[in-house]
């Protein structure tokens, strides 16, 4: 019963925020509304048992990622109200007609379909409530199921910054002689 | 959903409810207590520093200075400038005020944790720990919350329409993000330790002994202690890391254009966070409220312990700012990047491997000595990277000044 309120609830925040994002003229109000979407979705988290990635999700996801948005928006002063009137790329619209439409009839054929792609069984790595904590689980399924996953994301960041700071880097000489 | 707490392991009746919620409020109510007098004591504490007086004309020795600035605060007038953005600007002092509080809700501040108690109280027929929630991500929570402050220094300068606030919120916010991590890494510390995340289980970790040998202090090895006392305070912008509002330079920072009970609302979101920094702080590496019981009620003891240990930083953070001068603004990115979070880094991975040195039987003295020389390998490389990359600075600056010249 709490469980449905709490999954009502936290679905409309999802959805006005989703909403929020796309209606938005200002850039920064659009970063706002995705805030208030993820923070619906850690809700769906600690409904479905899953603490520790609600707590990620607000840590990452909320905490870093929308910062790192709003500092660009801020900072290039691209924080005005948007001209919506010109398409910057040719076919956007139709475009995003297709996709919904395909998104929604996806969501339909789930819906209808529903009783044969729904197990009804708990997650793997995760039980729904028993059992230890699921950083605990989670822990031990990264580091020994998918310890090779785990090191290869590490490798893939380590280069992501490492390439980040070759870019970043003022070559002494060149820049000198360009100006 | 927050299973941990016993409160709700017979199932939830009105008892139980009542019991919630009178939790909440004395919580809500303890902070802002704790803020109108931490405000005073700052502020006498200060003055003594500097050979003044400070407040003394409101109550006995000043006390209700701060009820008085309350009320002043509440009916001045309310400005917003033109160029603000309205809903933004509104919001913010919200978005800082709400998770400075949230985040007190997982410190313990009392109960027994030796014997059979196990940091549970009995009240109204119902067992029950001494703190607000306690859910199974605890010291998450904080980092979650602390994220979210963020965004109120960041969005109230941007919405309020004008240079030097923006300018505030930027280095907050950079400050914040970048303190962070080094917070992070000294918390995993803590937890490696202790391991368990939530407040209650960490507090029971240390407290188990009944000696002070068995407090995170002592047994992180005091230096994720300094690093996290040292994070702290940039991520609650005081002094000496409180460039954000250096008033030389920015006026006041983020809420410079804030007026009446808006700007009240920062202030009190400062004065909230440093209380539950300091509380997080004594919950982490100083045992929370365990400590001897002596004669009398007993559950009145470690609610003494804990006020103590909370009171010893509240006034070491007033004494750094009476004492330490203003970092710049590069000073305090060195430090963070350069020096804090490679530290941290290095430390949990040092107890990492002596943890698992422990637990596998494996030598206690061969396990340390290589660890220490790995680690002094490292502390030699970064060093020398370093060095490396400021005489090529130095040289590429030289250059550059020789081709302007010519």
């Amino acid at each position: 019963m709490v469980d449905k309120i709490v999954f009502f609830a936290a679905a409309a925040a999802c959805l006005a925020g989703a909403v929020g994002v796309i209606w938005s003229k200002n850039p920064v109000h659009s970063a706002l509304s995705l805030v208030g979407t993820l923070f619906g979705i850690a809700i769906h988290f600690v409904n479905l048992g899953a603490h520790f990635l609600a707590a990620v999700q607000v840590v990452v996801y909320a905490g870093a990622i929308v910062v790192l948005f709003l500092f660009v928006i801020m900072l290039l002063g691209v924080d005005k109200a948007e001209q919506l009137e010109v398409d910057p790329l040719g076919g956007q619209r139709p475009a995003a007609a297709v996709v919904a439409i395909a998104g929604v009839a996806l969501l339909a054929l789930l819906a209808v379909r529903g009783v044969q792609v729904t197990t009804g069984e708990s997650s793997k790595i995760a039980a729904l409530d028993s059992g230890p904590s699921n950083i605990v689980l989670l822990g031990r399924a990264l580091f020994t199921d998918y310890v090779f996953a785990f090191e290869v994301t590490s490798v893939l960041l380590v280069i992501a910054v490492v390439g980040a700071v070759v870019m970043a880097r003022r070559a002494p000489k060149d820049e000198v002689s360009a100006q | 959903m927050f299973a941990a707490d016993p409160l709700f392991s017979t199932g939830i009746d009105f008892g139980v409810v009542l019991i919630a919620l009178a939790k909440s409020i004395i919580g809500f109510l303890f902070v802002l207590i704790g803020v109108i007098f931490m405000i005073w004591f700052e502020r006498k504490l200060i003055a003594d520093f500097q050979n003044r007086i400070g407040p003394n004309r409101a109550g006995p020795w000043g006390m209700l200075q701060t009820l008085a600035d309350g009320i002043k605060l509440i009916f001045k007038e309310d400005l917003r400038p033109d160029g603000s953005d309205s809903l933004v600007f509104r919001l913010a002092p919200y978005l800082s005020v709400v998770p400075a509080f949230l985040t007190f809700t997982i410190v313990p501040i009392g109960g027994i944790f030796t014997g059979a108690h196990q940091g549970t109280v009995h009240l109204f027929g119902h067992d029950t720990f001494l703190q607000v929630a306690d859910p199974p991500i605890g010291v998450l929570f904080l980092l979650a919350m602390s994220s979210i402050g963020i965004y109120g220094a960041m969005l109230a300068g941007w919405a309020s329409g004008s240079k030097y606030p923006l300018l505030g919120s930027v280095r907050a916010s950079a400050s914040m993000i970048s303190y962070e991590a080094a917070l992070g890494l000294s918390v995993v510390s803590v937890v490696l330790m202790s391991g368990s995340l939530t407040t209650h289980d960490i507090v029971a970790a240390q407290a188990s002994g009944g000696s002070i040998l068995d407090w995170n202090i002592v047994v992180t090895a005091f230096v994720p202690f300094v690093v996290f006392c040292i994070a702290a305070t940039a991520e609650l912008n005081r002094p000496p890391f409180d460039f954000a509002e250096a008033e030389q330079e920015l006026v006041g920072g983020f809420h410079t254009e804030y007026s009446s009970m808006r700007f009240g609302m920062f202030y009190l979101a400062e004065f909230m966070n440093t209380i539950t920094m300091s509380a997080i702080i004594v919950t982490l590496f100083l045992g929370g409220p365990s400590g001897p019981i002596g004669p009398g009620p007993d559950q009145v003891w470690p609610f003494f312990w804990f006020l103590l240990k909370l009171l010893v930083f509240l006034a070491a953070f007033v004494w750094v700012r009476g004492t330490v001068p203003r970092y710049r603004y590069d000073q305090l990115m060195d430090l963070g990047w350069k020096r804090l979070i490679p530290i941290s880094l290095m430390w949990l991975l040092f107890i990492a491997g002596i943890r698992i040195g422990r637990d596998q039987n494996w030598s206690p003295v061969l396990v340390p000595l290589a660890a220490i020389g790995l680690g002094a390998l490292t502390v030699g490389l970064l060093a020398g990277s370093m060095r490396t990359a400021a005489i090529r600075r130095e040289q590429s600056d030289e250059d550059d000044l020789g081709e302007v010249s010519a």
